[in-house]
């Protein structure tokens, strides 16, 4: 039988406010433990919570982004549960009323677009850190995180691939980059995703029972987590056993789900209204001015490059997954480049570089402007292509002009006929039995002919010109 | 002089024209309290350093000539209302040691205004109750019958005031327990509107139903201290933005033409005789005095009580979660994280906290949820709406505070049930969120206070506060002092 998957996401996301979500302690990461707490975020008897206005804008921005509703009435709940990490026992969140609904973002698999639905975005309050190591018997406890904002983003169980939910991970993390509301690092755990999975019989309605995927804390996971999961229930249906509802954590040193529990063994968060906070009306006044200082979206942006720059719509979404790119990308075009060749070495080049020492483009010293000099040096035919791979790594790594790294090291390209002429003369005079074997029409040799004059020339004898004369000699 | 009978206003004045010192005055508090409290039991915590540290403070302003409304003046605190730097338990043994390292806002804002804290007073643990007999440490007694109780949540504070080891005290009132504490021990006890003062650092046991209040020997003082505790606070997203008048300024303004609510429900068969009498006859003054009486009905009363057991104990349940042994209080050994939950919890809150507890934890669980706790929401929105109808022909509604005048200790200890019907003219009051004042109106035979409750609209209390000055200035109740 043939199955079909069908998955749904629960993303949390780190908002990048300055200060938390229901006091004014510090979101900063990484500092001493329990040096960013007061008495509300530690759950202090008699504290309470006042909502962070920038939280609630940052919601209404992604809700925005992703075309939701945006509630004009919506309301706090407590999610009850006891933890050392979690200082009040509960945890404010929302449930009832939440603050985003019935939105959707696209993505683009095997070159067709997809909706997948968003069924609501909720504000709630993170929790702190347990910390077991170095403790003895004991473990310590790290408020520090308590009460930094998240919002959690639920979609709808569209999702019918490993490779769907990679796209939707990919765009969603777009938007939220481009909207500025969160840096997407799941490896630091500011972008945390669970799967609700479950399979079915293709051509079956009606959904199967479905277990959840937690602790997927990288974004290579998001695929294999989920592929190893399917494959688990189809096996398990194949076996004629049942598929049972429950919490399965990831175990990315193993590779695969393991149960950590049942349906039984849930929890009862009892959720009720937050008593000690009233209901947020939001006006819709002020969603309208929020949603007049939306940047240009990953979606609008990557048309507007196909269309304005001619670009592939290959290239065009690459260079809009962030926000950062996109900006070099204009600056690059701005500075007289030619959009389809600084695209190439933004793609290539460029991201092979960053790559290679892990670094964001931002940390990057090399500037747009330099590449799009660069690029009128290969158009005037000052340098060669070959020669421009060189050139441009040394930019990368000294943050030099182009045309000063050409005059240091004396890379300008032999477009002299003459110069090129003997140079030609001297390699046809030293492999006369390759240039009978050329004459009885091994034309496959024109590359070994060619090899050997850039040798000779250190690389900078203008190709094409080569080219075209050795023809003319060898005929 | 007994310095310590005083009130505000009187204190204040001699303060005021340097015929008293702050210093005497403070002294003349603990020699009462010295004299007294070992009857009385109204004190968890007495903090003397920090009060003749606060008494010399503001001596030195009224020398200064910068004399604030509380400069000088001994005031006592429920001990549910955090002190920084001063033990705050809730009587419970759970946070016994807990000293906090934040000040309430009420308690802030007494102090801008020059107050001096004598100390904090016992309450039933976490004002769960209406006795003082759920204290984790000890049951404070009625100070015009030591057998008996001073009424709760607030029985320190009231017992306080009515003893005379403070000048005046501040209360909280999540169903009644400012106003029946301040009937059963014969002082004047205020629930402003809810919203009206902040909430923060008052520890939580119902938050959608504390309010914090003034504990006085007159109606005056109560609206002293109104004036001072009010107002929005930036850290209480519940308090509301609405403007404070001056409370003392409507005082002795005639109540000619007042329309008075009588609800029938609140004057049902076989309630206590004395007490029923006691509050006709306050009727009675109201209306010489030119109130007109209107019989009202407030046909939700009856679900007052078992509406409010379902929301407070289920707001309690989530509030008191966080008495976990892990960050501060009481913490008991276990073998591993459960254990030493299950351990502190069991060890920590005493039987009515976890009587409340299991209540609240019961009607907010998945599959009940909709039969109680949202059951219990409709229910308020019935009585709120029962209020408003009222309101639209009545200026303010009379009722006694409490059913019975103080009892026995011990005597419904054992009965819950019996014991959470005291608070059953008070906590409709609650549900509703306005305002309500309780104030002397007489004696039974056994010379025990009796309480007269006039509630308010919303955000008015102005008008209760101008009808219970004006009766208690056309009576001599509030003269009377127990015998010590």
């Amino acid at each position: 039988m043939k199955y079909e998957a069908v998955i749904g996401l629960e993303v949390h996301a780190q908002m990048l406010t300055d200060s938390k979500i229901f006091c004014g302690c510090s979101t900063k990461f990484g500092s001493e433990p329990n040096t960013q707490t007061c008495p509300v975020c530690i759950g202090m008897p008699g504290a309470l919570p006042v909502l962070n206005k920038r939280a609630l804008e940052f919601a209404i921005r992604t809700g925005l982004a992703t075309n939701c509703k945006i509630s004009n009435y919506s309301r706090f709940a407590r999610k009850n549960y006891f933890y050392p990490d979690l200082p009040k026992g509960y945890q404010i969140s929302q449930y009832e009323l939440p603050i985003c609904e019935h939105g959707y973002i696209e993505i683009v698999v095997d070159s067709e677009i997809k909706k997948i639905g968003i069924t609501r975005i909720h504000m709630e309050e993170d929790a702190g850190k347990n910390i077991h190591e170095g403790a003895g018997n004991y473990s310590f406890v790290d408020l520090n995180r308590a009460g930094v904002p998240l919002m959690e983003i639920v979609s709808e169980p569209d999702i019918r691939t490993p490779k769907e939910a990679a796209e939707y991970m990919k765009k969603l993390r777009a938007i939220l980059r481009c909207l500025g509301v969160c840096d997407g690092n799941m490896e630091q755990g500011s972008l945390r995703c669970d799967a609700n999975v479950s399979i079915r019989p293709v051509g079956q309605k009606e959904y199967s029972i479905r277990a959840e995927v937690k602790n997927i804390n990288s974004f290579k996971f998001v695929e294999k987590a989920l592929e190893y999961e399917i494959k688990r229930q189809i096996k398990v249906v194949e076996e004629g056993r049942k598929v049972i509802q429950e919490t399965r954590l990831w175990d990315s040193d193993k590779g695969v789900t393991e149960s950590m529990r049942s349906k039984e063994e849930a929890h009862d968060y009892r959720y009720f209204p937050e008593p000690d906070l009233v209901p947020i009306t939001v006006e819709q006044e002020w969603i309208d001015e929020i949603n007049a200082s939306l940047p240009e979206l990953p979606d609008a942006k990557s048309k507007r490059f196909v269309s304005e720059y001619g670009l592939p719509e290959y290239d065009a979404d690459l260079l809009t997954s962030e926000k950062t790119l996109a900006e070099w990308f204009e600056a690059a075009v701005e500075a007289g480049g030619q959009p389809k060749a600084v695209a190439n070495w933004i793609m290539g080049e460029l991201t092979k570089l960053l790559n290679e020492e892990n670094k964001s483009i931002e940390e990057c010293q090399l500037k747009p402007k330099q590449l799009a000099e660069m690029l009128k040096l290969m158009d005037k035919g000052t340098i060669s292509g070959k020669i421009a791979k060189a050139v441009f790594e040394e930019m990368y790594r000294t943050g030099k002009d182009a045309e000063t790294i050409v005059k240091e090291k004396g890379l300008v390209q032999i477009s002299d006929e003459l110069a090129i002429e003997k140079a030609i003369d001297e390699v046809i005079s030293k492999n006369p039995k390759e240039v009978e074997r050329f004459k009885a029409g091994d034309e496959k040799l024109l590359g070994f002919f060619v090899g050997q004059i850039m040798k000779l020339t250190k690389g900078k004898a203008n190709p094409q010109i080569v080219n075209e004369m050795l023809r003319k000699k060898l005929l | 002089m007994e310095l310590y009978r005083l009130s505000i206003s009187e204190a204040k004045e001699l303060l005021d024209k340097r015929k008293i010192t702050a210093k005497e005055l403070l002294n003349s508090i603990y020699q009462r309290i010295e004299s007294v409290d070992s009857k009385v039991k109204a004190f968890v915590t007495l903090s003397k350093e920090k009060a003749y540290e606060m008494a010399d403070a503001s001596q030195k302003q009224i020398d200064e000539g910068r004399s604030l409304p509380l400069h000088g003046i001994p005031v006592a605190i429920k001990d549910n209302m955090c002190t920084k730097g001063i033990r705050t338990t809730c009587s419970s043994k759970i946070l016994a040691d807990f000293i906090p390292p934040y000040e309430s806002a009420v308690t802030s804002r007494l102090n801008e205004n020059g107050y001096v804290l004598i100390g904090k007073t016992n309450l039933d643990e976490f004002a769960m109750g209406s006795s003082t007999e759920n204290s984790g440490f000890f049951t404070t007694r009625n100070p015009w019958d030591i057998e008996r109780i001073p009424g709760g949540s607030s029985g320190g504070s009231a017992a306080a005031v009515a003893a005379d080891e403070c000048i005046a005290a501040l209360g909280s009132d999540t169903g009644g327990s400012i106003r029946q504490p301040a009937a059963l021990c014969g002082v004047v006890g205020l629930k402003p509107t809810y919203g009206r003062v902040s909430r923060y650092g008052l520890v939580a046991f119902a938050s959608s139903l504390d309010q914090i209040g003034p504990i006085t020997k007159n109606v005056k003082d109560s609206a002293i201290l109104l004036n001072i505790i009010s107002g929005k606070d930036p850290f209480d997203s519940t308090s509301a933005p609405v403007a404070v008048p001056d409370f003392t300024k409507v005082l002795g303004n005639e109540i000619e033409g007042l329309k008075i609510g009588i609800p029938k429900e609140y004057f049902i068969k076989g309630m206590d005789r004395e007490i029923e009498e006691s509050v006709k006859t306050a009727i009675k003054k109201l209306e010489s005095l030119g109130a007109i009486p209107v019989e009202i009905s407030l046909p939700h009363t009856e679900y007052a009580v078992a509406t409010y057991y379902v929301l407070a104990t289920s707001e309690a349940s989530s509030n008191l979660a966080r008495y976990d042994g892990v960050k501060y209080g009481f913490r008991a050994a276990g073998k591993d994280l459960m254990e030493m939950y299950m351990n502190t919890r069991a060890q920590g809150f005493g039987a009515e906290v976890k009587r409340r507890i299991i209540l609240g934890t019961y009607a907010l669980s998945s599959g009940y949820y909709d039969a109680y706790y949202k059951k219990a929401q409709q229910a308020r929105t019935l009585i709120k709406t029962d209020f408003e109808k009222a309101f639209n022909s009545v200026d303010m509604i009379v009722t006694p505070t409490s059913p019975t005048a103080a009892f026995k200790s011990g005597e419904k200890t054992e009965d819950p049930l019996q014991m959470y019907l005291s608070d059953i003219f008070t906590i409709s009051i609650n549900l509703a969120g306005i305002p309500a004042i309780s104030l002397p109106c007489g004696f039974t035979s056994n010379n025990l206070p009796i309480g007269l409750q006039i509630i308010g609209k919303h955000f008015d209390e102005e008008s209760i506060l101008k009808a219970a000055y004006a009766y208690e200035q056309s009576t001599d109740w509030h003269k009377r002092k127990p015998n010590l």
